[in-house]
């Protein structure tokens, strides 16, 4: 698969460019962008982001997989993120994560076989106050129970 | 009380630009460009207003610390990566009332003589990103951004920064390489970001709150800001209320409000007509409080004379018969997942405590595992580049310190007496 970003994604990153006074700030933002068009952060987009920045792949690659929120395998359609931390830990994330598991046939970091649902538990979503809460890829979904995360995902298309 | 950022928030308009001027937007602005930047320092100074973003350092001395000389551009970067566990304030600041802190930043700004901005908010904020984006494009578009801002000749562009998850990122240092497109590493100190910092150049970097604040101090005067609050800690603080209470979520509070009002009136009490069983006052990384000590003032002060901190305002509270080994349990996994791996003490420290108290919560805790984990906390505290260890290291110690008996049962019967479960 070759990765190149659309007219509108290519836009984007000349935008960015401008933005920033050095070239590798737009690392980050690139990696988003990347993530956006394709779907996630593969290989041949690790290479193309480095020679538009104008630095090594392996600089590329040592960033991107720094951060938790680059993927560098494909996931679901519905990317459930569900998370654990002390919040919504006390308030029964571990009881939702488990019943979404049993729900999907998946554990967390795997994806179900028609590749539609990824489900992943993270650290602290800053969304303490409406605890438990989950997000699905760019949407956050509060004050869950186990009746409103199956009406969520059982609307997902 | 007079609030000072959240009047207007439950307005879902004010978010947008002709509602906030509706409210007396940008008047601040106005009234900025008519003082000198060192008379706005001075108010920022007699406003006693301490960083919100946990650290609690005087907002107007750090301002000082920017070299005299003008010859090198000097930037702002906003930290809006809200990251630590319990807290959740900026992001309503960001959604909902977006203007407060464009106008602070183009205030700011202008006191700095800075003619850059960076707004680095945390990846996962998608749509609080958005919205700022919006705010952004609209004020460039009213002449508050971009070039001779109401023709007072100052140029200021501002740009939304979005992070990839990563807790460090919180850290300024460390926000600033992730700025400049590298790993999340934070750098030693000195140099200080203030002489050195983003791209070079002189660097402040504060918290969204703080930020946001400096409309109402320039409107209204730094002493009347400072006697919002108590000596030393001015105006309001927006607290995060989390866990077990009846009603969760941001108060914008008295910065020397007591802690125990906070939980018991505007939280409304524990759930489920529950005992309180402990608290962590200001975010997952602050010292844990019993319920008898938490009838204090919620000052950086105050706070400090009982051993433990106000840090970010995000007050999580615990209720009685959640397991406190499995608690710490949960937080120790966080700052395992959460160290960069630069420090060693930090990479193996963090892994190691995630590691014992885990077992010690699953019913496999060795006799010496308590003292293990003290030991391991000794070898931790101040010896690492960036705070990160440090914040493991304050609630492991007082969960332990003051909570030892329910880690020696589990330890004893070889069992989480509270079935491993909240």
């Amino acid at each position: 698969m070759s990765a190149v970003f659309s007219e509108t994604g290519r836009a984007e990153f000349d935008r960015l460019l401008t933005r920033y006074p050095d070239r590798k700030s737009v690392i980050l933002p690139a990696l988003h962008l990347a993530q956006k068009e394709f779907g996630y952060v593969s290989d041949e987009a690790i290479v193309y982001i480095a020679g538009l920045v104008g630095t090594s792949p392996a600089e590329i690659e040592g960033v991107a997989t720094f951060y938790t929120m680059y993927n560098r395998k494909p996931v679901g359609k519905y990317h459930v993120q569900i998370c654990r931390n002390i919040s919504c830990s006390l308030l029964g994330a571990e009881h939702l994560i488990e019943h979404v598991s049993k729900k999907l046939g998946v554990r967390p970091g795997e994806t179900t076989p028609d590749g539609k649902f990824t489900l992943a538990t993270v650290e602290c979503l800053g969304s303490c106050g409406t605890a438990p809460v989950m997000q699905v890829n760019d949407e956050y979904h509060e004050n869950l129970t186990v009746e409103s995360i199956d009406r969520i995902l059982d609307r997902l298309p | 009380m007079e609030k000072v950022l959240t009047t207007h928030f439950a307005n879902e308009r004010y978010r947008r630009l002709d509602t906030y001027r509706q409210y007396g937007g940008y008047e601040a602005l106005k009234k900025a460009f008519a003082m000198t930047p060192e008379a706005i320092i001075d108010e920022v100074k007699k406003a006693n207003l301490r960083g919100r973003g946990g650290a609690g350092f005087p907002a107007g001395v750090k301002w000082g610390f920017l070299p005299k000389d003008l010859s090198h551009p000097r930037v702002l970067v906003i930290n809006a990566d809200e990251g630590e566990p319990g807290t959740f304030k900026d992001r309503l600041i960001m959604s909902r009332g977006p203007h407060l802190l464009l106008e602070g930043i183009a205030i700011s700004c202008f006191a700095l003589r800075a003619h850059a901005c960076w707004i680095y908010i945390r990846g996962e904020f998608v749509r609080e990103a958005g919205v700022v984006d919006e705010a952004v494009a609209e004020a460039y578009a009213a002449g508050f951004l971009g070039k001779n801002i109401l023709g007072s000749g100052f140029d200021l562009d501002v740009t939304v920064h979005r992070g990839a998850g990563a807790y460090i990122c919180g850290e300024e240092t460390s926000l600033i390489n992730s700025l400049e497109g590298k790993r999340g590493w934070p750098r030693l100190k000195p140099p200080f970001p203030a002489s050195v910092g983003a791209f070079g150049l002189p660097t402040i970097v504060n918290n969204v709150e703080t930020i946001a604040d400096i409309p109402w101090i320039v409107t209204h005067g730094g002493e009347t800001f400072a006697g919002l609050g108590v000596e030393k800690n001015g105006g309001t603080r927006l607290i995060g209320v989390s866990g077990a209470v009846n009603r969760p979520g941001v108060y914008e509070l008295s910065a020397g409000v007591n802690l125990k009002e906070v939980i018991y009136h505007h939280a409304g009490g524990i759930r489920d007509g529950k005992e309180l069983k402990a608290v962590i006052p200001g975010g997952s990384s602050t010292p844990v409080l019993r319920p008898d000590e938490i009838d204090v003032s919620f000052d950086i002060e105050s706070m400090a004379k009982i051993g433990t901190m106000a840090g970010s305002g995000g007050v999580i509270v615990i209720p009685e018969g959640a397991c406190m080994v499995r608690a710490l349990s949960v937080l120790m996994n966080f700052y395992a997942h959460e160290s960069c791996g630069q420090c060693t003490p930090c990479r193996e420290g963090t892994g190691w405590l995630k590691k014992i108290v885990g077992r010690i919560e699953a019913g496999k805790g060795r006799q010496g595992d308590i003292e293990l984990i003290l030991d391991l906390c000794d070898n931790m505290m101040g010896r690492t580049i960036c705070p990160l260890a440090d914040a493991a290291v304050m609630p492991a110690q007082s969960f332990i310190w003051k909570f030892r008996e329910e880690f020696d049962r589990h330890i004893g019967e070889q069992k989480c007496p509270y079935g491993n479960r909240f």
